[in-house]
């Protein structure tokens, strides 16, 4: 990373600091002066916004903590302490219940555009891999974030959620009860989950740097897929990428303020401003809204076990991805097939989602069942094939040669080769 | 391969489609009588005079059963809120015993409420509730605008982002107390429950028509209607949810105003920077 700056210490405490711990020309190389593709579109602003909520987060999470008791007896009314008595204490949970929600919209946008774009393929397995992990703690984080608040939906989600791991065969009881720290959801629960979840969004912190590490090194994806080639297909990330990813930060504010200001509770559940009663169930359990295409490919199999090990096996197979894609072209832009396959796989994950909402009965089962099978199908069967069976569009030389052309989507140079890297 | 698609494709459309028809199969439809809320939308803001409206119903018609353990009696005087003077919220406190100690005696003991404090629940605990309703539980009011929402449905979900739909609570409790009927005919409601059209939980609810034209005397000469009467109760009932809605609508019409000047201002900057760049 460092060695993209020519950054030549000036002052007497920089060059002290820098003989001993290159830690400027590191950040040079990394956030100044390294080398971007120029043709990176606004999908591309997604990771410097997922950086900023990520930062958010933990900004008002560490502030919530100074007001909020993890206990059974005082979870619920702690909160409530600082949506009626902390000054601005509404404001930061609303920030960060709903940051949570921000945080997953950016993270789909963030992984679909890195599917659109073939971000995945070599050489980039191990940034995608990283981001998978990532993902995989942000739903950690979230979900015991959730129970934190100890209303209704916390406390039958933590149940439902805990209770799958039951459904290991032989170990699956004695892992819950291990689990939860006693025979049900209870105090020992809600001390463990807390402690997680204030622990977690670090290792996502670290991950992330490990995440740009990698693609650090081996240069960013861009709209073509066509590695640069020259100094023309690049530019320095400051000025350019830094005032391009601020720009869209912010309009990601604007939309971020209109849910957390007017709109606060729009993305929860009533039922959980009710505290926790474990002699009462609601009528529907159900996850926030991020994880519903999870949970409606849990509830479609009317297996248990099998219906965990499918809900696992839906993110597991993203991380084989890199190679269950057999296309030699790694922008989605050049595949006039595999188009038409993202969208309809884009369509299948958002009805997955909508069918998570809905009571696990009639059609509603069929088509998670349908839908499920399509999920899986598109990684293990359409992507493989559609290397074999599709002719992309022919690949323009160079990132500058597509630009001048017109629009980094727009295929051209009918004579260029595939671009194999 | 494109016979294929084309299958792919309209199995996709169908399905779709079929979900997103509406389906009635879970739980019975309730009838939500949406109304107008002076809190609604990015500048809304409470009717004073309804809030301590509501607050009288409050008190001289739910609080014998409905604690509001949330709320303090400071609370009533607090801006945003139905800002009753200090003096008049110091009476209201002093008209409530709470239970405190223990003294030098190690006796607990009763003494008027103070500023300070929050309202005594009627019950000591859900057991004594349940025992003196034959069964039933009156939840605390505190929350209850925010802890009730009827389906909004598809594609209402949807709209109501734009729209800034918020008001799901009152809209559903206003139903409610005014959703009683008749028993239908051919439907048997079970001893010591009432027929309500909007009950959440069921048809049948345990809680016997609360409100009467008149019960609560108003002076301001506001119509004492079961109708205002549950239009006032529920603008209370979310303030006692949300006590600082204004502040919030108030501080993100800022925010949006602050962040848009500024989106706008990044755009130039952005342009400018990138003027010499084929991208």
């Amino acid at each position: 990373m460092a060695g993209h700056s020519n950054y030549v210490p000036q002052s007497a405490a920089a060059k002290w600091l820098e003989s001993r711990l290159p830690v400027i020309s590191l950040m040079r190389g990394s956030f100044v002066d390294f080398p971007t593709p120029k043709n990176l579109n606004y999908w591309w602003t997604f990771g410097g916004i997922l950086f900023f909520v990520l930062i958010a987060q933990i900004l008002t999470g560490i502030v919530l903590v100074m007001h909020y008791t993890p206990s059974t007896d005082a979870a619920f009314d702690s909160v409530e302490h600082i949506m009626r008595d902390v000054n601005f204490g509404w404001l930061l949970r609303y920030l960060h219940s709903n940051g949570a929600s921000m945080f997953f919209i950016a993270v789909y946008i963030h992984i679909f555009r890195g599917l659109y774009y073939g971000s995945y393929k070599a050489p980039r397995e191990i940034s995608w891999i990283l981001g998978v992990i990532i993902f995989l703690i942000m739903m950690g984080t979230a979900f015991m974030g959730y129970v934190l608040p100890w209303g209704q939906m916390s406390f039958w989600g933590a149940t439902v959620i805990t209770n799958l791991f039951s459904a290991i065969p032989l170990v699956g009881e004695a892992i819950v009860t291990w689990l939860w720290g006693g025979f049900a959801v209870d105090n020992p629960t809600l001390n463990r989950f807390f402690s997680l979840h204030y622990l977690l969004p670090f290792m996502i912190f670290g991950v992330v740097i490990l995440h740009v590490w990698a693609f650090h090194t081996t240069g960013n994806n861009n709209p073509t897929g066509v590695q640069p080639k020259t100094k023309q297909d690049t530019l320095p990330f400051h000025p350019y990428y830094t005032m391009k990813d601020l720009f869209a930060i912010v309009v990601f504010m604007i939309f971020f303020s209109w849910f957390a200001f007017y709109l606060p509770n729009y993305l929860g559940h009533a039922d959980n401003y009710i505290e926790a009663d474990p002699l009462v169930t609601p009528a529907h359990i159900v996850p926030e809204w991020y994880f519903l295409p999870f949970y409606a490919i849990l509830r479609a199999v009317p297996d248990k076990l099998g219906g965990v090990v499918l809900m696992f096996g839906a993110i597991a197979v993203l991380f084989i991805l890199p190679w269950l894609d057999t296309s030699k072209v790694r922008s989605g832009a050049y595949r006039p097939l595999f188009k038409q396959f993202f969208w309809i796989f884009a369509i299948v994950c958002v009805a997955l989602g909508y069918l998570g909402a809905m009571p696990a009965e009639g059609i509603y089962v069929t088509l998670s069942r349908i839908f499920t099978a399509y999920y899986f199908a598109h990684f293990l069967i359409i992507l493989p094939m559609l290397g074999f069976l599709e002719k992309p569009l022919p690949l323009p030389a160079s990132i500058s040669e597509s630009v001048l052309k017109g629009g980094s989507g727009t295929p051209a140079g009918a004579a260029a080769a595939p671009d194999t890297k | 391969m494109s016979t294929m698609i084309k299958m792919v494709r309209s199995l996709v459309a169908v399905a779709t489609l079929a979900i997103a028809t509406p389906a009635v199969a879970a739980g019975a439809k309730i009838e939500i009588d949406y109304q107008k809320w002076s809190f609604a939308g990015p500048f809304g803001f409470y009717d004073r005079a309804q809030l301590q409206r509501g607050f009288k119903v409050y008190r001289e018609n739910c609080s014998a059963c409905h604690g509001l353990r949330l709320v303090a009696f400071r609370n009533l005087a607090e801006d945003g809120g139905p800002s009753f003077t200090e003096d008049e919220a110091k009476q209201i406190a002093s008209e409530y015993t709470v239970i405190d100690g223990p003294d030098d005696f190690g006796e607990m003991y009763e003494r008027p409420a103070i500023l300070a404090d929050r309202f005594p629940s009627p019950f000591p605990n859900q057991q004594a509730a349940r025992a003196a309703n034959n069964g039933a539980y009156p939840p605390d009011f505190s929350l209850l605008a925010k802890a009730r929402a009827a389906q909004r449905g598809f594609p209402g979900f949807v709209f109501d982002i734009f729209t800034q739909y918020q008001e799901n609570g009152p809209d559903y409790i206003y139903s409610l107390l005014t959703g009683y009927e008749e028993d239908p005919e051919g439907i048997t409601v079970p001893d010591g429950q009432y027929y309500n059209h909007s009950f959440l939980a069921g048809q049948f609810i345990s809680m016997a028509p609360p409100l009467f034209d008149e019960a609560v005397e108003y002076t301001d000469g506001t119509p004492m209607t079961v109708d205002q009467y549950a239009k006032d109760v529920s603008a209370f009932m979310m303030w006692a949810a949300e006590p600082h809605l204004e502040d919030r609508k108030k501080i993100g019409f800022r925010v949006m105003i602050f962040l848009i000047v500024f989106a706008g201002l990044l755009y130039f900057t952005k342009k400018q920077i990138w003027r010499n760049v084929d991208h």
